[in-house]
């Protein structure tokens, strides 16, 4: 993973590092079969159909719909975030696409579509090479059916369930149809609501009671199909005492339009048991001068139970627009709640994300550690709430929030919310912005180190709390990316 | 070894004036030459403009290393020709590991001499050996660069690498200020260990005390941005004995103090 620079390097201001075309553009030319362009009762019942979903679903799909219009009516679109965008226009997308084989799902990698299988190649999914994989299950959404998934065997041997959401709803879906909406209602928000009426597919991974699934279960999303939106659903269930960890990675192929994403993600950790969900999104920023890129609107949340606890950690490298608040409801008594993040902006990219620690049972603690790096014209901004209901006795919160800038057109914004209603509560905060120095950069190009390894290592410090919550391989990535993103920016 | 003629240099963007005046220098290789001065004669500006520090821009002048000018050379590129700084204020950096930043800088230059980098194994043993050596304690290693270090802590750790670097030209900026005795005693070790004919120190500093651990073969003194003396070891005695009186025609004289 190591990329050795042979650009000339001078340490004036104003480097010019050579500007890289985002590394993971190309595009896949896979038919893909597509629902009428717009979003309608129609276009819902036929992603139902297709997906030959139970009645239930259907009739839940139906219910956000309708629901979604009424939020539609009365101009229900979050306007709090400190995101600028023009209207979208939900008629003008695409709301389904699949790769043409979905119909007869393959049964291994042999019968997967080459071009697919190239394209996994380029973003560094290595599907085919079991011995890189080791110890990770990879359940692939490739614009919004899966593909392939790996160790499915071991895993099922252990009762873990790991799969995609359609299969789920096919061969589980008394435990989908129990948990599904339990944390995010399809009345949470807009975008949730949207997705709750048209999501097209997604992960689910469900761990019985006591088990401790043994390798990091994984997950890569990309948005393939021009115009279309995606909205993945994920419902991961840690049953009493289990543990699990999930990983998420993105990337996006370069396109001209901006894309709607609208994921939801439910954690559900009963009594004693732990999720850790880990990201790295990376998906399509827009090119320098701002022109197109994800849109990345996206809910996730977790419920912990009794001594449970829910880790959320996030390095957010891509896309042109970040509206994502991981949160935790910490319902049980002694429940733990967690969010790392670093979130890069640079160009034109803008960030609006953090977290939500909602503390209802006694003995809760949450941590949040967030920290926001912002380059050329990118704006960034933490927004998290804590609360504290009045039943939470004893709970505590520690908050860290960190901007660094880089350049001087960039911006960084902190937005705390704090309510606290049970006068046993003790919540930290701490705050700081920093800018990487001259002095610094000096000291380490005083010892050799090129003027972009100097930035990438002073970033990759800076970043260090919140890396260091990454499963290894994951932080090795994290760290690359981070360079990769801020190439150009530097100097 | 570096030859330094006629160098004028000042602050870039600065109001005022040069800082730098006409500085003349030669330096061949084994020799320890020390640069007195009192505060504001330039000392610092010359350590930094030898090491390329960008906030500085020469107007008049050249730097020469073994008969070829690097005026132009980044400073990541002098570290590879062997020049190294001790700095005076060594920056902290939150979360590098400074063996982590020592090998970054090591594989920079073997990749830039065309040499096999070390492996994780081969660094650690070397890295090992050296904190060891100068006697730093192990458990700042494990610290963040510099963070949390006290002012002596700081310049050990600047003589640690020093001793991993083993540059051919070795700047230290005032490394003695703030010192107390034994860790000028540190310092002189990492100097005097590293003595060779092959490497050339240039000691900058205001008093003579950390000339009394290291022997400089040649002293000089700099005021108002020249070397306007050069002597032997007998020049930093008169300092210490005189202060830099003589040296300051028409400007307020003030007292070299020796020191512990």
């Amino acid at each position: 993973m190591t990329t050795s620079s042979k650009q000339p390097q001078k340490i004036s201001r104003n480097t010019d590092l050579s500007d890289q075309e985002y590394r993971w553009g190309f595009v896949t030319d896979v038919d893909a079969d597509m629902a009428p362009k717009g979003l309608s009762e129609d276009v819902v019942r036929f992603i139902s159909a297709r997906k030959s979903e139970p009645e239930w679903l259907l009739e839940w799909r139906l219910k956000a719909y309708r629901h979604w219009l009424t939020l539609q009516a009365s101009d229900a679109e979050p306007k709090w975030a400190k995101v600028k965008y023009p209207p979208i226009d939900y008629q003008d997308m695409f709301y389904y696409s699949a790769p043409k084989r979905a119909e007869d799902a393959p049964q291994s990698l042999d019968e997967v579509d080459p071009e697919l299988l190239e394209a996994f190649e380029k973003l560094g999914v290595p599907l085919h090479e079991r011995e890189k994989l080791a110890g990770v299950a990879v359940d692939a959404v490739f614009d919004s059916v899966s593909v392939a998934t790996t160790f499915a065997a071991k895993l099922e041997e252990l009762g873990i369930i790991f799969c995609s959401f359609s299969e789920a709803v096919k061969n589980h879906p008394d435990l989908v149809r129990k948990h599904l909406g339990s944390v995010v209602p399809y009345t949470d928000n807009f975008f949730a609501t949207l997705n709750s009426a048209v999501f097209s597919d997604g992960s689910f991974a469900y761990v019985p009671p006591g088990v401790r699934c043994p390798i990091e279960l994984m997950t890569y999303f990309r948005i393939n199909t021009e115009g279309s939106g995606q909205f993945e659903r994920t419902l991961i269930i840690a049953d009493k005492g289990a543990f699990v960890s999930y990983l998420e990675g993105c990337t996006a192929p370069i396109r001209r339009t901006s894309q709607l994403h609208a994921a939801v993600v439910e954690l559900v950790a009963l009594d004693d048991s732990e999720i850790k969900y880990s990201t790295v999104q990376n998906w399509f920023p827009g090119t320098k001068e701002g022109v197109g890129g994800v849109y990345n609107f996206v809910t996730k949340r977790g419920r912990a139970d009794r001594a449970a606890k829910i880790s959320w950690t996030q390095v957010e490298t891509g896309s042109a627009i970040t509206w994502k608040y991981p949160s935790v409801i910490l319902r049980g008594d002694n429940s733990v709640g967690e969010f790392y993040s670093v979130a890069l902006t640079n160009n034109y990219q803008q960030a609006d994300t953090g977290t939500k620690m909602i503390h209802i049972g006694k003995n809760t603690k949450s941590t949040i550690v967030a920290k926001g790096i912002s380059a050329g014209h990118g704006q960034n901004t933490y927004r998290g709430q804590v609360k504290i209901m009045p039943g939470a006795e004893n709970a505590t919160n520690h908050t860290q929030c960190d901007s660094l800038l880089i350049g001087d057109k960039c911006g960084a914004h902190t937005v705390p919310y704090i309510e606290v209603q049970n006068p046993t509560a003790r919540l930290e905060h701490e705050a700081s912005t920093s800018k990487v120095s001259d002095d610094q950069l000096f000291y380490l190009m005083q010892r050799g180190i090129s003027d972009e390894e100097a930035h990438h290592m002073i970033i990759t410090g800076w970043s260090r709390d919140v890396i260091k919550e990454l499963p290894f391989e994951f932080a090795m990535e994290a760290s690359q990316l981070l360079k990769v993103s801020l190439e150009g920016a530097v100097g | 070894m570096l030859e330094v003629t006629n160098l004028h240099a000042r602050v870039v963007d600065a109001e005022d004036g040069e800082i730098l005046k006409g500085l003349n220098l030669t330096v061949k290789s084994g020799e320890i030459h020390a640069i007195m001065g009192p505060n504001g004669s330039g000392k610092s500006t010359f350590a930094n403009v030898l090491a390329g520090r960008p906030d500085y821009e020469v107007t008049e002048g050249d730097i020469k290393l073994d008969g070829e000018s690097i005026l132009e050379t980044p400073p990541n590129e002098r570290a590879h020709k062997g020049i190294f700084l001790a700095f005076q204020y060594p920056a902290e950096i939150p979360g590098v590991r400074p063996w982590q930043f020592m090998k970054a800088a090591l594989d920079s230059r073997n990749e830039a001499h065309g040499e096999k980098k070390l492996s994780v194994r081969e660094f650690s043993k070397l890295f090992d050996s050296k904190v060891a050596e100068v006697k730093i304690n192990p458990d700042l290693m494990k610290r963040s660069l510099n963070e949390g270090f006290s002012g002596g802590e700081k310049k050990r750790n600047e003589m640690l690498q020093l001793a991993i670097l083993e540059p051919r030209l070795a700047v230290l900026d005032e490394t003695d200020s703030g010192l107390d005795v034994d860790a000028m005693g540190i310092v002189a070790n990492a100097v005097n260990a590293l003595r060779s004919p092959e490497r050339s120190f240039i000691i900058v500093t205001h008093y003579v005390r950390l000339l009394h651990h290291i022997t400089p073969d040649i002293v000089h003194v700099l005021a108002d941005g020249r070397l306007v003396e050069t002597g032997g070891p007998e020049l930093a005695e008169e300092v210490e004995r005189e202060g830099y009186k003589r040296f300051l025609s028409g400007q307020e004289a003030e007292p070299a103090p020796a020191g512990a």
